[in-house]
């Protein structure tokens, strides 16, 4: 495997364990398999990347990209429950050195909430009714530290201050439906953050929220990170949020990661018809409001029959270039297009980067 | 056949059924190991005869009485059980059969004294008798006793109302809670504090049997509270009231102050009585048949136990099957035609099978099939078929003879039976189905019990209007006697407009003179052979149609001494002197 | 909340005139749209026979012959202010609340009702605490096992306990465990009494009772505890890095109990009204059997005290009720 040289930080390429590396957090060749009534629903099938602490990566996706599946399997999720039995689960989650997929469950529940945290996209739901903020903080605070609840609260507070919350110690008594939506996320990041996780994992934070509360959110996720020098792992479809927070972007298709690569290169030299979808779809403040937007023609397709060779391939208006049929046949693999920008695709970077050049982004 | 048909309904009923039917081992031994005395023993003699005292004796009743109070009450069983703390002027001999109709004088010192041709009755108490507090009992509390159970009715109704009708100045006289005179009803003198005379409207040669009832036994009237007298009730009896809780339960203890000597009757037994009220009638029978308790009610044990009884033999040897000194019969309503002709009445006597209504009540447990108006434990009765036919299945051609006779081919009518009574629905069922093959139709009518006499049946207007020509019936008498059985049921002056009891509408003028008659001869022996007559015209006339002689089934408990079935009790074991044996 | 309370109790006390009202209407009136008199009526509280004076007399002492709403008035007045009743020889006074006397027993109905509501309190109380702990357990363990061994038997019991009359079980009951292996007891003993006599007297009937009642429980509890740990808050507690027990019990079970308890607080008002047929079966003295045989002699005064005592029991329950829903789930305001 060959390392990466480039003035910007890149995304690590997978290593084998043990090889040294920046990267704090390394998956490499994930698969989440839940068998169903209906068949195998292969969630996420050979997921491979990695992110160093301080960076932000995006992973983006339509909705059943394995976008969520992925994270919760990073947090040891999938194992608990009355499902929890038959998930399978292959590959490795290297942890700052510590491997996640093999390891005994009560070892991954104590470096949940600490080592690495989670905040949900609906602040209201995920956060428990009959418990004050207050309660909730403090609680998430003494699962990991042996200290008293008065110690606790005052610790809880501290957050609730940090995250920009008026009165903290007034609001450290109410609950959940007792505040808006955005100073409820604010709450649930201050949850999430209190034990200075290394990791943090936002599920499509912002997804529930206005779009100026929006902005102070991302906003907040960026100040704290800095503060922490966590590594942030954002999941959105939006690619507004994508060009605000990410430092690197990560495109997920039908379980499979199909291009990744730094913001600006993913964004200015997308090499992946998909992901030229996924921009061509996207409403800019900088388009003629007389061209239409460019659909993704089709529907994602169903995680118990991926199509073959490219999972893509039913969508791809270039599915006939590449010769051979190899589309529809051969799995395409992660390949090197450019510096650290990584895409899964049959078409050659001459042939992309020629019909992104002349066809796609024109229109955009 | 007849007993796996009584299996088959038992089975549906209860489910603790066959769980019964696994749980004890079948032994010809009682659970005290002592041999049992046999099946229906208690109808021949007294069983477990002994002296033994001591001991807790336990009645057990799945409903509550009307009320504990002697003047407050009509049910047999308290009539028959309140002689331990009440005792009337006369009351029945504890024995068997012919026996237990014998009427003994009990406060009274001898029977009552008639004069002025039965008009005029005196009687003497016994001297030296005292309440359970040590006051003497007089002649005046047995007025104050008749004054206020049958003078109060708005407060104590709930017995029957004999000496306001028969007593001079019953209509006009106020009662002992509102007369304020301080004289009380001027027909029962009370000369002296042991005698008591009653002056009567009309000639009532059975008068012994009107004041065999709780209704004379003494109350003091310093301690009558009225409603509340059941609280705190003063036993004149063997024994008192320890404690008492209105629908619960009472418990009786000794009362140390009964003597002997002044009571050739009693016996006083047992320590203490427990009467429970409200017990499940499945849980009664479990503890009879544990030899722990005596149903009260002596209606008869239920479905489930009465399966069980009949098939196995060591459990039928503690029943004992008596008679209940009740008629179960259909009346033929003469005012409607053409039920008006005697023949038409003939026709439907021959008609009945009567094996098959006496298998719709139950079977030859359940009752004997009658043939007579007086059941066979009332004096009067003498053994005759006016009607008779093969097995008494009924004779279809004699009927349809009869019919020709009374000039009619066809009969269309209807039957009235009560609805809430389901074997007298099916036995009404089965003499449909009897007089169906003669030519006659019967429509079945149903009305609801606690109105059949009040609304319907009993109403001769509604029974004429809806042209009702038989009615199913079921009569027990208030005193048995052949005046206390045929009075109500055959005299034309009972007919009433409603609450009748006279369903046939019988007006006859023979009848109805013997029955005046009767009642006014001194000689009973005389009296009875009257009786006898009556029931003999009565058949002549084909008013009615005798089904069967009512029977109960009893269980009895093998721990209990002196149990005895008593015919004057509707069949009832006698409760004045049972005791306990000892475990 | 105090005004809140004390807007509820007025309306309590409006819907128990109401019910008392309603009562009184159906215990007069339909009888006389079906064309009964007054005289016929005063005939059911009369022993057999009675003569025209008879009932007149008792028609009289009973307010019979009085106009419905006369009636009605007189019993209002005596709940808030007594009435006097003629004994016969003495008349005495029923201090208020005086629910009137029996037309049957002449006995004053309320000191009828408080003595016998302990009886029924016991019966009620015990079964409660028995079907609700053994419901709620057997669900929260049927919920974390779906479709397991467990879940399967147990809610199969379930079906059984639900589709089972009382007077089979607490019949069944009567016969294995008084009659054919006595380990408990017969009579009913108070509390104060004797409290371990007074438990194995009511054991069986407990039993039978909670059987009836634990099915539906662990029922609505499983289907409850499915529900709610497939709730997000769950899995953030699991985020949050919580063990399954604290997830289980402090997060899922909390939330899914809620529901559970306002059921819990209707069933018991309702069962305080007098749990009829165990009662009978199991011939315990309480307010149940005193009910039966008020409809069995159509006796209004009875009749009326179990309906209004079991009215305020419901009505009680109801704001026990929603007052414990406001206080355990912080989002519910009271109005």
């Amino acid at each position: 495997m060959t390392e990466l040289s480039n003035t910007s930080a890149a995304v690590g390429e997978p290593t084998s364990a043990g090889t040294a590396s920046e990267a704090f957090l390394r998956v490499r060749d994930l698969k989440v398999h839940f068998p169903t009534d209906d068949g195998l629903v292969k969630s996420v099938d050979g997921l491979t990347f990695s992110l160093e602490k301080g960076r932000t990566l995006a992973v983006v996706g339509e909705s059943g990209s394995g976008k969520s599946v992925t994270s919760q399997a990073i947090m040891g999720l999938h194992r608990l429950g009355t499902r929890g039995k038959n998930v399978q689960m292959s590959g490795e989650i290297w942890l700052g050195g510590k491997e996640l997929v093999s390891a005994a469950p009560d070892e991954v529940r104590k470096l949940r909430g600490r080592e690495m945290a989670m905040i949900f996209q609906d602040p209201l739901s995920a956060m428990h009714p009959y418990y004050t903020i207050g309660n909730q903080i403090v609680e998430a605070y003494r699962v990991h530290h042996k200290v008293s609840k008065k110690v606790a609260r005052a610790r809880a507070i501290e957050m609730l201050d940090r995250v920009g919350i008026p009165e903290p110690g007034k609001r450290v008594d109410s609950y959940p439906h007792e505040f808006s939506g955005g100073m409820r996320q604010r709450a649930m990041i201050a949850m999430a953050l209190v034990n200075n996780p290394e990791l943090l994992i936002a599920d499509e934070p912002t997804t529930a929220l206005d779009v100026t509360v929006q902005a102070q959110i991302l906003d907040l996720i960026r100040d704290l990170q800095k503060e922490f020098g966590s590594a942030v792992i954002m999941i959105t479809h939006d690619l507004g949020v994508v060009a605000e927070i990410a430092d690197d972007v990560l495109v997920m298709y039908g379980g499979r990661c199909v291009e990744r690569g730094p913001l600006a290169e993913v964004f200015e030299k997308p090499q992946h018809p998909y992901t030229w979808g996924l921009l061509g779809s996207m409403p800019r403040i900088d388009r003629e409001t007389s061209e239409r937007l460019i659909p993704v023609k089709g529907s994602p397709p169903s995680l118990i029959n991926v199509p073959s060779g490219c999972a893509f391939n039913p969508r791809c208006p270039y599915a006939d270039l590449p010769k051979g049929n190899v589309t529809r046949t051969v799995r395409p693999e992660l390949e090197l297009a450019d510096g650290g920008h990584w895409s899964a695709c049959h078409l050659s970077t001459e042939d992309r980067t020629r019909i992104w050049t002349e066809e796609i982004a024109p229109k955009l | 056949m007849r007993r796996s048909a009584l299996a088959a309904i038992a089975a549906i009923g209860s489910a603790s059924l066959f769980l019964t039917g696994c749980s004890k081992a079948d032994d010809n031994k009682n659970d005290n190991g002592t041999k049992s005395a046999g099946a229906d023993a208690a109808t021949k003699g007294v069983v477990n005869a002994s002296d033994k005292k001591g001991g807790t004796l336990t009645y057990e009743l799945s409903d509550v009485p009307d009320s504990f109070d002697p003047g407050n009450t009509y049910y047999a069983y308290m009539y028959n059980l309140s002689r331990l703390w009440a005792r009337p002027l006369m009351t029945f001999q504890p024995g068997a059969g012919e026996k237990g109709n014998t009427l003994v004088p009990d406060l009274a010192a001898g029977k009552g004294v008639p004069s002025e041709g039965g008009k005029v009755w005196t009687y003497k108490l016994r001297p030296g008798m005292t309440y359970e507090d040590g006051t003497p009992i007089t002649s005046k509390d047995v007025k104050y006793a008749v004054e206020r159970s049958n003078f109060a009715r708005d407060v104590l109704s709930l017995g029957p109302n004999y000496f306001q009708q028969f007593m001079v100045g019953g209509d006009k006289y106020k009662g002992p809670y509102k007369d304020k005179s301080g004289k009380g009803l001027s027909s029962i003198e009370t000369p002296d504090d042991t005698t008591i005379v009653f002056h009567l409207k009309q000639a009532f040669q059975e008068f012994d049997y009107l004041v065999a009832t709780p209704q004379t036994a003494p109350v003091p009237q310093a301690k009558d509270t009225g409603v509340d007298y059941v609280k705190k009730i003063v036993s004149s009896g063997s024994y008192k009231f320890e404690s008492y809780e209105e629908g619960k339960q009472a418990v009786l203890v000794r009362n140390d102050k009964w003597d002997a000597k002044t009571d050739p009757l009693r016996k006083q037994l047992p320590d203490r009585i427990v009467v429970k009220l409200k017990v499940n009638a499945e849980t009664i029978d479990k503890d009879v048949l544990a030899g722990n308790a005596i149903d009260l009610g002596g209606t008869g044990v239920q479905a489930a136990t009465q399966a069980q009884a009949l098939t196995d033999a060591s459990k039928k040897a503690n029943t004992d099957n008596t008679y209940g000194g009740r008629l179960v019969y259909m009346a033929i309503n003469t005012t409607v035609a053409p039920f008006d002709k005697v023949e038409c009445r003939k026709a439907v006597q021959y008609a009945i099978d009567k094996v098959s209504v006496q298998t719709a009540e139950g079977g030859p447990i359940r009752g004997d099939i009658a043939t007579t108006v007086l059941p066979p434990d009332i004096p009067g009765y003498e053994k005759a078929d006016a009607y008779a036919s093969a097995g008494n299945k009924g004779d279809a051609a004699k009927a349809k003879e009869q019919l020709k006779a009374c000039g009619k081919d066809k009969i269309t009518t209807n039957i009235s039976a009560r609805s809430d009574r389901p074997q007298e629905i099916d036995a009404a069922t089965a003499i449909i189905n009897s007089l169906k093959s003669v030519g006659i139709t019967a429509n079945l009518k149903q009305y609801p019990s606690g109105k059949y006499f009040t609304d319907y049946a009993g109403v001769p207007k509604f029974t004429k209007k809806q042209n009702i020509g038989l009615e199913m019936m079921q009569w027990g008498a208030d005193w048995p006697s052949g005046y206390g059985f045929l009075q109500q049921i055959l005299n034309g002056s009972a007919i009433g407009e409603s609450g009748n009891t006279n369903l046939s509408q019988y007006d006859n003028k023979d009848v109805n003179a013997l029955l005046a008659k009767a009642i006014g001869t001194q000689d009973m022996a005389e009296r009875n052979s009257i009786y006898t007559q009556i029931d003999k015209k009565t058949m002549d006339d084909a008013v009615l149609v005798p089904l069967t002689y009512f029977k109960v089934l009893l269980a009895r408990p093998t721990n209990y001494t002196n149990l005895v079935s008593t015919a004057a009790f509707s069949g009832q074991y006698d409760y004045l002197n049972i005791g306990v044996a000892s475990k | 909340m105090i005004s809140y309370i004390l807007r509820r109790t007025f309306a309590a006390v409006i819907l128990l005139l109401v019910v008392s009202a309603v009562t009184f209407a159906i215990f007069f009136l339909l009888p006389r749209l079906a064309g009964q008199t007054a005289d016929q009526m005063a005939q059911q509280y009369i022993g057999k026979s009675p003569s025209k004076a008879d009932i007149a007399a008792v028609k009289h002492n009973l307010g019979l012959d009085q106009a419905v709403y006369v009636q009605y008035w007189h019993f209002i007045k005596g709940i808030v202010v007594g009435a006097n009743y003629d004994l016969g020889p003495t008349t005495v006074h029923c201090d208020a609340p005086c629910f009137g006397y029996s037309f049957k027993t002449h006995q004053a109905v309320w000191p009828e009702l408080t003595s016998r509501l302990p009886i029924t309190f016991s019966l009620a109380a015990g079964a409660a605490v028995l079907w609700l702990v053994s419901g709620v357990a057997i669900g929260v363990i049927s919920a974390l096992k779906p479709r397991s061994l467990f879940d399967r038997t147990f809610m199969g019991i379930a079906l059984a306990g639900v589709s089972l009359p009382m007077f089979f079980t607490g019949n069944l009951a009567i016969l294995l465990f008084v009659f054919n292996w006595p380990i408990f007891g017969r009579d009913y003993v108070p509390f104060t009494e004797n409290p371990s006599q007074w438990a194995n007297t009511l054991i069986p009937a407990w039993c039978s009772l909670a059987l009836l009642y634990s099915a539906i429980y662990a029922r609505l509890t499983r289907s409850g505890m499915l529900e709610t740990m497939n709730e997000d808050f769950i899995r953030t507690a699991r985020a949050k890095g919580l063990g399954e027990r604290t997830v289980v019990v402090r997060h899922g079970l909390r939330a899914a109990l809620t529901p559970i308890i306002t059921v819990f607080g209707m069933d018991i008002g309702l069962l305080l009204g007098g749990a009829v047929i165990t009662e009978s079966v199991f011939s315990l003295p309480g307010i149940g059997q005193y009910a039966v045989q008020g409809i069995t002699d159509n006796d209004l005064p009875k009749i009326l005290g179990v309906t209004l005592l079991a009215a305020f029991f419901v009505v009680i329950a109801n704001l026990l009720v929603d007052v414990l829903y406001a206080a355990a789930d912080p989002r519910v305001r009271l109005s």
